[in-house]
């Protein structure tokens, strides 16, 4: 790291940014830890309960069916749009104008904002008025995600792919045209398949760009409230419900701010270390 | 291995194989124009040029990674200018080590093997023997992203030498990444290498020093043309054109107007210098006649005389002292000239602003009109092994 | 503008980059940083430039402590070996922008003058973009002269270049530090190279520059002729200097256990003085010859690779049951084939000593020009 000689004056310019931040960050943040040690009854009425809510979340049996629930998304989603991404990414052009066409084209659904993404594939689902759905039915299936958890489940991962695929694929895209043409040309010597060109060269110089991928589709679809919430509202029942619409129940809707409190730290400690887990995994398998 | 013939050979990059150019303004330039060049199987070829000369274009014309807007390229007769390099057999060097990062030294030398569908046991004896060569074998079990980048351009070198269908192999300013104090080892290993196998070998530099060494003919083009194909010596000894000569030596070749007459003798002719007269060598085109011509010299040829001789005075500008050797440059009436002398214990002790006498041997003097050169016409001789060649001053 | 240097050091990391760096360079000289790659030269560059903050050690101008001093604060002007231009903004505002700065009068005068000091007048309207790689560095080193700094600093910047261009833009470049600066004081000129030639070329002091320590501080010829050391030796030649081990011992010199050099008469005079003992050895490989001559002791060798540049010959030979390596430069084209078998000839009179360990200082030189 080059260490530069410092002027105090950049200190007064990063100022007003840092007197925000806090206000709008850390005070929030550590008005959070304060909570998740009290229990609040009243607005005035604070009890200090030291790591009780912490226990019980931990033991909550809702919570623990709300994690395994998000879980099962999440690597679901990677699972889904990792391959799919990059699959896209290397058909997509290379030369010509139609570089410019494609990149616009896949870009679109990640400009949409989030609860117009639920409200359009809510109502493209729905078996009476949605394209999707009413088609779906045409064809003889027995569908419906109001009622059924599959076609639920089925419906927000499909959404959820269509949504975000194409950051993946735009990011492996830009890492494919980062690789040499050297690569390719010595490869087309050697004699190699389309196989061997993508096992040898194409994926390991995709590493960086893959861990990336990894790391924001993993924290976002964590986190995922908006669309599934717009389009199924955690139900049928709990079918999917997710860790951060539980949260919020817990806390807007019975107004449980301690639990909340705690709950919401756990969820955010949890999320920084799987993070750190995949990402010395990632390096880990680079290196080997 | 064979012979690789490239016959009017004209490439623009913005014009596709076949198509017409378009006329006036977006008439397309072209990066090489009309090549033709035949290279012998087993022979060491570099070719030579500034940035920009069609070199690497070329290259790629060879190497199949570009087709000609005009012309063919046939190995051993055979037109492979619509095959792609998949299929012709060579095998490239590039400026930057290309290996399998995730694999190891030893797969990637059995790669090209396996996807040519060998035994294992024939890959392994090939792999076995070629790293012995490359002195590699330590390393065969060791990823490739942890060798040096000495050791990767060896790898790469390798990959072309374990497959025996091997037309040529070509290097793209190989040594580029090298260390400057190692880039000998390489140079030795690649001589070593042409001398056991030898295959075809096309290199292409802006070296000098690089091609030279390296190849039996090196062949020097600029802005898409070849300038001149010929051995060290001749290129050095007997460039060409005005171009080869400033190019090739360090420094370059001094180049002054003149216009040239008949002498007072008989059958000798001479080149007048600005009021000054210079011998030339005997034997010359009586037809030379006239002005407009231009005279080359080496500053390695160039004698300095002591006074009071004929010689042609020049006034010592800077002296630039070498160690070994010392750059003299001077003003010959109004033209720069170089002038290269040595430190032997009767050479002239030279300060800024004194004059000195110049003498031009004969045997040394080529003639150039436009350009080309004109005089003297007889091939250089081809020095024998292990003969002593020109002795520079 | 006096430029010194003392005790500077620099650690990175754990990693020493600079050790203790004592440099005084005068007012308009031209020093050349001579050094292998990662010697330490872009860091010490860096450091005078005031890029990077020295973890000891204080950087002085006339005698004025810089150390803390910010660069844009500093007379100094850097070019880098990547060819550095402001891509938005044509030759003549890359030029200008130094100027326009300084708010100095008659810009436009001063960027001309600039242009056809260097070549480049008919450029002016360019984007750097559409320039060859060698008229970029022009511009950049227009720029730099166009701060009138009082300390002009180059890092490799020809290393990007093809050797020929290489040679002119040298050549220019010299011309150009011996000019007469208008407005006064000349610049203090420091050039970063890996090239022992360019040392000689550009003239001026050669400062020899390894892992980190300065070596040696003399004239070029000087450093040429007598390095400090063995190890000097290695970075100021190119090809490298041959470097034997032996000893002295019965009024001769005996170079790996088998050649046998007597200091008698008036052979390696300067060798005379040496007491008994072991010493390393060198000679240059312009001071070896494949033909005998008065004087010279040959060794039987075998050729390893033999290459042609121009007007000379370098030949890498094994000499010796002990295998010894020689590099022999020839003036004139001549053809060895590999596995020849020839003799080298040393020349006793050009033989330098250096101690046996440590660093290897220089004992005996012969005296050059004799």
């Amino acid at each position: 790291m080059i260490d530069k000689t410092r002027t105090n004056r950049a200190w007064l310019l990063i100022l007003p940014m840092t007197v925000l931040v806090a206000f709008s960050a850390i005070v929030p943040l550590m008005t959070v830890v304060n909570y998740s040690v009290q229990d609040i009854l009243g607005p005035n009425t604070k009890v200090y309960v030291g790591f009780e809510w912490f226990r019980k979340a931990l033991r909550d049996p809702e919570l623990h069916a709300a994690f395994l629930r998000q879980l099962l998304f999440s690597f679901s989603v990677l699972a889904i749009e990792l391959p799919l991404g990059l699959g896209i990414s290397l058909i997509m052009p290379r030369r010509g104008w139609a570089i410019s066409a494609s990149l616009v084209v896949l870009a679109l659904p990640l400009l949409i904002p989030w609860n117009v993404v639920g409200t359009i594939w809510q109502i493209f689902g729905r078996p009476d008025i949605g394209a999707g759905g009413a088609a779906l039915v045409k064809l003889g299936l027995d569908y419906n995600y109001t009622v059924n958890r599959v076609d639920a489940w089925l419906t927000v991962l499909v959404m959820d792919v269509w949504h975000w695929t194409p950051l993946v694929a735009l990011l492996c895209y830009s890492g494919l045209r980062a690789i040499p043409h050297a690569y390719y040309q010595a490869a087309a010597i050697d004699g190699a398949s389309p196989w061997s060109v993508f096992r040898y060269i194409q994926l390991p110089k995709l590493k960086n760009v893959l861990v990336i991928a990894v790391l924001l589709r993993f924290m976002d679809s964590f986190m995922i409230y908006t669309e599934p919430f717009v389009v199924t509202g955690g139900g049928p029942g709990n079918s999917t419900t997710f860790l951060s619409q539980f949260l919020t129940r817990l806390a807007v809707g019975q107004f449980d701010l301690g639990p909340a409190a705690a709950f919401s730290l756990i969820y955010f400690l949890f999320i920084l270390l799987f993070c750190y887990v995949f990402y010395t995994i990632m390096n880990r398998v680079g290196q080997g | 291995m064979a012979e690789i013939l490239l016959r009017a050979i004209s490439h623009s990059y913005g014009v596709a194989r076949g198509a017409r150019d378009r006329a006036g303004r977006r008439a397309p330039v072209y990066a090489l124009r009309d090549v033709e060049l035949r290279w012998r199987d087993g022979g060491a070829y570099a070719l030579l040029g500034p940035s920009g000369c069609g070199k690497t274009t070329l290259l790629g014309i060879i190497s199949g990674l570009i087709r000609p807007t005009r012309g063919e390229v046939l190995y051993a007769g055979k037109d492979v200018t619509d095959l792609p390099s998949r299929g012709r057999n060579i095998a490239q060097v590039f400026q930057f080590p290309v290996v399998y990062d995730t694999m190891t030294v030893g797969q990637n030398l059995a790669f090209p093997l396996r996807n040519r569908g060998l035994a294992a046991a024939e890959i392994d004896r090939r792999v076995g023997r070629i790293a012995e060569i490359l002195e590699l074998s330590a390393v065969l079990a060791m990823r490739a992203t942890r060798l040096t980048a000495d050791q990767k351009q060896v790898l790469a070198l390798g990959r072309g030498l374990v497959r025996d269908d091997v037309a040529a192999i070509l290097f793209d300013e190989p040594l580029t990444v090298i260390d400057p104090h190692r880039k000998w080892l390489l140079r030795r290993k690649l001589k070593e290498i042409h001398k056991q196998f030898r295959h075809t070998l096309i290199y292409v530099t802006h070296d000098q020093t690089e091609a030279l060494t390296f190849a039996d003919e090196v062949v020097v083009m600029q802005t898409g043309q070849v300038l001149q194909r010929g051995t060290p010596e001749e290129l050095f000894l007997r460039p060409a054109h005005t171009y080869v000569g400033y190019f090739i030596g360090s420094p370059g070749m001094n180049v002054l107007p003149c216009e040239v007459a008949a002498g007072i003798e008989a059958g000798a002719m001479l080149a007048r210098i600005g009021a000054h007269e210079v011998a030339l060598p005997a034997g010359l085109d009586p037809a030379l006649a006239g002005p407009g011509l231009e005279l080359g010299i080496r500053p390695e040829h160039i004698a300095v005389l002591g006074e009071p001789a004929a010689g042609l005075p020049a006034v010592v500008g800077a002296v630039e002292d070498h160690g070994r050797f010392r750059i003299v440059t001077a003003r010959l009436g109004d033209r720069p000239i170089k002038i290269r002398i040595g430190h032997a214990v009767n050479a002239p002790r030279l300060a800024a602003g004194e004059v000195v006498r110049l003498g031009f041997p004969p045997e040394h003097i080529c003639l150039y009109r436009d350009g080309r050169i004109v005089a003297p016409v007889a091939p250089v001789a081809p020095i024998a092994p292990g003969a002593q060649g020109e002795v520079a001053a | 503008m006096t430029l010194s240097l003392e005790r500077i050091a620099r650690t990175v990391a754990g990693e020493r980059h600079l050790i203790d760096v004592d440099l005084t360079l005068g007012r308009g000289t031209i020093n050349v940083l001579l050094g292998h790659t990662g010697a330490g030269k872009t860091s010490l560059l860096r450091i005078i430039a005031g890029l990077d903050r020295p973890t000891a050690g204080a950087v002085r101008f006339d005698g004025v402590d810089v150390t803390r001093l910010p660069s844009r604060r500093r007379s100094v002007a850097l070019v880098y070996q990547q060819f550095i231009n402001y891509p938005s903004l044509t030759v003549r505002d890359n030029i200008a922008s130094p100027l326009r700065l300084a708010r100095a009068p008659d810009v436009l005068g001063r960027v001309g003058e600039l242009a056809r000091l260097l070549r480049i007048d008919d450029l002016l309207d360019r984007l750097p973009g559409e320039l060859s790689g060698g008229q970029q560095q022009r511009v950049a080193i227009a720029r730099a002269l166009a701060k009138s700094a009082d300390v002009v600093m180059f890092d490799e910047p020809l290393v990007n270049l093809d050797y020929k261009l290489r040679e002119d833009l040298r050549d220019e470049l010299r011309a150009l530090f011996g000019a007469a600066r208008p407005g006064g004081k000349p610049a203090t000129v420091i050039y970063a190279t890996t090239d022992p030639g360019e040392a000689l070329a550009l003239g001026g002091t050669t400062i020899v520059v390894h892992q980190g320590r300065v070596l040696q501080h003399a004239a070029a010829l000087e450093v040429y002729h007598r390095p400090i050391s063995a190890l000097a030796a290695g970075v100021v030649s190119d090809p490298p200097i041959n470097l034997v081990d032996g000893v002295v011992q019965g009024g001769a010199v005996e170079l790996a256990g088998e050649i046998r050099i007597p200091l008698a008469g008036r052979t390696g005079r300067h060798l005379g003085g040496l007491a008994d003992g072991p010493y390393r050895f060198g000679i240059r490989a312009s001071d070896c010859r494949l033909a005998p001559s008065e004087g010279t002791v040959g060794v039987p060798a075998r050729v390893e690779l033999s290459e042609i540049s121009g007007s000379e010959t370098f030949v890498y030979l094994r000499g010796g049951a002990a295998q010894t390596r020689f590099i022999v430069q020839q003036d004139g084209v001549f053809h060895h084939r590999l596995d020849d078998e020839l003799t080298v000839y040393l020349d006793p009179d050009r033989l330098l000593a250096f101690g046996p360990g440590g660093d290897q200082p220089l004992i005996a030189s012969y005296e050059p020009g004799v």
